[in-house]
């Protein structure tokens, strides 16, 4: 009983964060804080993932989670190494 | 899976451990909301990576742990995180210090001041 309830309201605070980190996405005001927030998604995304399969029950869900954070992190190096020379790779 | 059939400490355990992450990462958005320059946001995050998903994580761990499966795969999430958050952070400190983004903070009074 007490599990489900803890279960619904990291998915809902985990959404709610997600929903924040969006608007700090589309506010700005520089480009870093852009890569930042989206880089913040990422990390949410992957807790919402696992949430979401302790929910259904299956495991199915962890494999997505490990990729969703592989690519996340390939993302924000490749980003923020545009940001600082210009382009990705020399 | 009945969590109703674990014993109550369990079932403590793992709630408070979900709670922790679920507020930890909705603590990390909102510092990344409020705080005021991009060195400030910065800092933010971090909450969210260690406490927020390693909470979670490790409740998964216990649940899983009671359905008799072991997973390979939390483990590697929470070290994959861990390792490469401060690297992702450093990369995107020296691209704002490459792109001049202007810091909010306050100087010192026996600092000239800009």
């Amino acid at each position: 009983m007490i599990v489900e309830w803890a279960l619904d309201f990291a998915l809902l605070a985990v959404g709610a964060a997600l929903l924040l980190c969006a608007w700090r996405l589309l506010r700005g005001p520089e480009l870093p804080d852009r890569v930042l927030a989206l880089d913040t998604m990422y990390v949410n995304i992957v807790a919402l993932v696992v949430l979401l399969g302790l929910r259904q029950g299956t495991q199915l869900f962890f494999e997505a989670a490990m990729l969703i954070a592989l690519l996340g992190f390939v993302a924000t190096v490749a980003l923020a190494r545009y940001l600082a020379r210009g382009d990705v790779i020399e | 899976m009945d969590f109703d059939t674990l014993h109550w400490a369990w079932q403590a355990l793992i709630a408070a451990l979900l709670i922790v992450g679920g507020l930890f990462a909705l603590i990390g958005a909102v510092g990344m909301l409020r705080f005021k320059d991009f060195y400030m946001r910065l800092h933010a995050p971090t909450k969210a990576t260690t406490l927020g998903v390693g909470g979670v994580l490790l409740a998964s761990m216990v649940i899983n742990g009671f359905r008799g499966a072991w997973l390979l795969q939390e483990l590697l999430i929470a070290l994959f995180l861990f390792v490469t958050a401060p690297v992702s952070a450093n990369l995107l400190a020296q691209a704002a210090l490459h792109l001049r983004v202007p810091s909010k903070a306050p100087v010192p009074p026996d600092q000239p001041q800009p």
